[in-house]
C-alpha cells in the first residue's frame, strides 16, 4: 500500500469504515435496547417467559453469524409473498437492512447472556436495601439493580462489542461495502491482494484497541469508587 | 421437514468436513497455544515480543480478512516475490488445509491466552519439587506442568472449541464442501433458501449442543480426577 494507492483508494476506505462503524452502531445501540428485557425474561419464573428467551439466546449463540446473515438476507427470499403483504419486503430485500437485522439480533442474544450473569451477581444485600428503603419492581430494577449489573457486566460487554465489530466483517459477504467490502473491490480491480488486506487488516487492529481503550477508560470510571477505597 | 429435493442427506453429510475441519485445526490450535504461552514467559525478550504480537494482531484483526489474507494473498505474496527473483510458480492452496491452519491459527490466539493463565495457576512448588526430583525441564513439563495445566485449561479450551467450530463456516467463501457450502449449493437449487439455511443452522446448533455436553460431562470427570 503506496502513497499513490492511498490516495487513490483513501476516500473509499473511509467510506467503507463509516459503513462499519454505522451497522456496527446502529446493532449494538438496538441489541442493547432489546437485550435488557430478553435477560429479564430470561431470569423470569414464568415459562411463557423463561422458555422464548431460552431458546432465542441458545438459537443465536449456537449458531454462525454468516448463517444466521444468510437466513435472512437469502432466506427472507422464500417468503417474499408473505413479506410483501405484510409490506416488510422492501425492508428485507435490502443487505443493509438485513445485516443491520442481524447482527442486533446477534449481539442481543450474546448481551442479553452477559446481563443475565450481571443481574444475579448483584449483591443480595444491596437488593434487600432497596426494599428496605421502600423501593420495588420497575424503581428497584432501575435506580439499583441495573446500575449495578452494568457495573458488574462491563467488561465483559465491551469485549462483545469489539466482537461485533469484527464480525461485521461478514456483511460484505451479502454484497455491501463496509470495510472489508470496499477492499475485495479494490482488489478486485487492482490485484494488489495482500497490500490491500494487510492495510484494511491494520485498520481494524486500530479500530479493535482504540475502543478498547475508550472501554478501559470507562470501566475505570464505572469502578471509581473501589478505585478511591484502596 | 426438511425436503429439499433431496439435498438435506448431502448437507447433512457435509457436516463430516466441518467437523474434520474444526478437529484438525483445534489441533493447531492447541498446539500454537502451548508455542505461545511457552514464548510469552521465554527469558529472550524478542520470543516474548513475538508471542505478543502474535496474540495482539491475531484478535484484533476479523477472521474473514484473515483468511481472505492467508489463501488468496499469501500465494500473491510468494508469487510475486518468485517472479523477482526471475522464477515463475504457481501456488494453489488446498482449501481445507488453508481453513485448517488459518482457523489454527487465529485460535492458537485465544488458546495462548488460556494456556498462560493455565501455567501461571499452577503452584511454583510442583516445579521446585520436581527440579529437586532431578527431572530434566522437559520430562517436568511432560509430567508436572501439562497435565496440571490441562486441567485449568479445559474450561478455557472447551469455550475456543464452540467459537471455532462456528467460525468453520466461513471456510466455505474458499470453496470447502462444508455445511455452509453444501447449503448453498442447496439453496440456489431449490429456491428454498430459508429451508436450507435453517437445516445448516440447526446442524451447528446440534454440534455446540453436544459440546456443551461433552464440556460439562469432561469437566467433571477430571474435577474428579483431581480431588485425591
Amino acid at each position: 500500500m503506496n502513497m499513490e494507492m492511498l490516495a487513490e483508494f483513501g476516500p473509499r476506505l473511509l467510506d467503507g469504515f463509516w459503513v462499519t462503524i454505522g451497522i456496527t452502531s446502529l446493532s449494538v445501540l438496538i441489541g442493547l435496547m432489546l437485550a435488557v428485557p430478553v435477560a429479564l425474561m430470561r431470569l423470569s419464573d414464568l415459562k411463557i417467559l423463561k422458555w422464548p428467551s431460552y431458546i432465542f439466546i441458545f438459537y443465536f449463540r449456537g449458531t454462525p453469524i454468516l448463517v444466521q446473515l444468510f437466513l435472512v438476507y437469502y432466506g427472507s427470499g422464500q417468503f417474499r409473498l408473505e413479506l410483501s403483504e405484510l409490506g416488510l419486503w422492501q425492508y428485507f430485500r435490502g443487505a443493509y437492512f438485513c445485516a443491520v437485522f442481524t447482527l442486533t439480533l446477534n449481539t442481543c442474544a450474546y448481551t442479553a447472556e452477559i446481563f443475565r450473569g450481571a443481574i444475579k451477581s448483584v449483591s443480595i444485600g444491596v437488593i434487600e436495601a432497596g426494599r428496605a428503603c421502600g423501593m420495588s419492581g420497575i424503581l428497584l430494577y432501575r435506580r439499583v439493580i441495573l446500575p449495578q449489573a452494568l457495573r458488574i457486566a462491563w467488561p465483559a460487554y465491551g469485549n462483545e462489542i469489539i466482537f461485533l465489530m469484527q464480525a461485521s466483517s461478514l456483511v460484505s459477504i451479502i454484497t455491501l461495502l463496509d470495510l472489508t467490502g470496499v477492499a475485495r473491490r479494490i482488489i478486485s480491480e487492482t490485484f494488489a491482494v495482500y497490500e490491500v488486506y494487510i492495510f484494511v487488516a491494520l485498520l481494524y487492529l486500530a479500530i479493535t484497541y482504540i475502543l478498547a481503550f475508550i472501554f478501559k477508560r470507562i470501566e475505570n470510571y464505572l469502578q471509581r469508587h473501589n478505585k478511591a477505597l484502596s | 421437514m426438511f425436503e429439499l429435493g433431496g439435498y438435506t442427506p448431502i448437507i447433512i453429510a457435509a457436516m463430516k468436513n466441518t467437523l474434520l475441519v474444526g478437529l484438525a485445526a483445534m489441533i493447531l490450535a492447541i498446539v500454537f497455544g502451548l508455542l505461545g504461552a511457552w514464548a510469552k514467559v521465554a527469558s529472550q525478550a524478542w520470543v516474548r515480543g513475538l508471542a505478543n504480537t502474535y496474540t495482539t494482531v491475531v484478535r484484533g484483526v476479523p477472521e474473514l480478512i484473515l483468511l481472505l489474507l492467508f489463501y488468496y494473498g499469501f500465494p500473491q505474496l510468494v508469487q510475486d516475490f518468485a517472479e523477482s527473483m526471475g522464477y515463475e510458480v504457481l501456488i494453489d492452496i488446498d482449501p481445507f488445509l488453508a481453513g485448517t491452519i488459518t482457523i489454527g491459527f487465529i485460535y492458537g490466539a485465544f488458546c495462548t491466552e488460556v494456556f498462560r493463565g493455565a501455567f501461571a495457576s499452577i503452584p511454583t512448588g510442583q516445579a521446585e519439587a520436581a527440579n529437586a526430583l532431578g527431572m530434566s525441564n522437559f520430562l517436568m513439563f511432560r509430567r508436572i506442568l501439562l497435565p496440571q495445566a490441562m486441567y485449568f485449561a479445559l474450561p478455557g479450551l472447551g469455550n475456543v472449541w464452540m467459537v471455532l467450530i462456528k467460525a468453520t463456516a466461513l471456510i466455505s467463501i474458499i470453496q470447502l464442501d462444508e455445511i455452509m457450502r453444501m447449503a448453498k449449493i442447496a439453496a440456489n437449487a431449490t429456491r428454498e433458501p430459508f429451508t436450507a439455511y435453517f437445516l445448516a443452522s440447526l446442524l451447528f446448533l446440534g454440534i455446540t449442543a453436544v459440546s456443551m455436553v461433552g464440556q460439562h460431562f469432561l469437566e467433571k470427570r477430571v474435577a474428579k480426577a483431581g480431588q485425591h
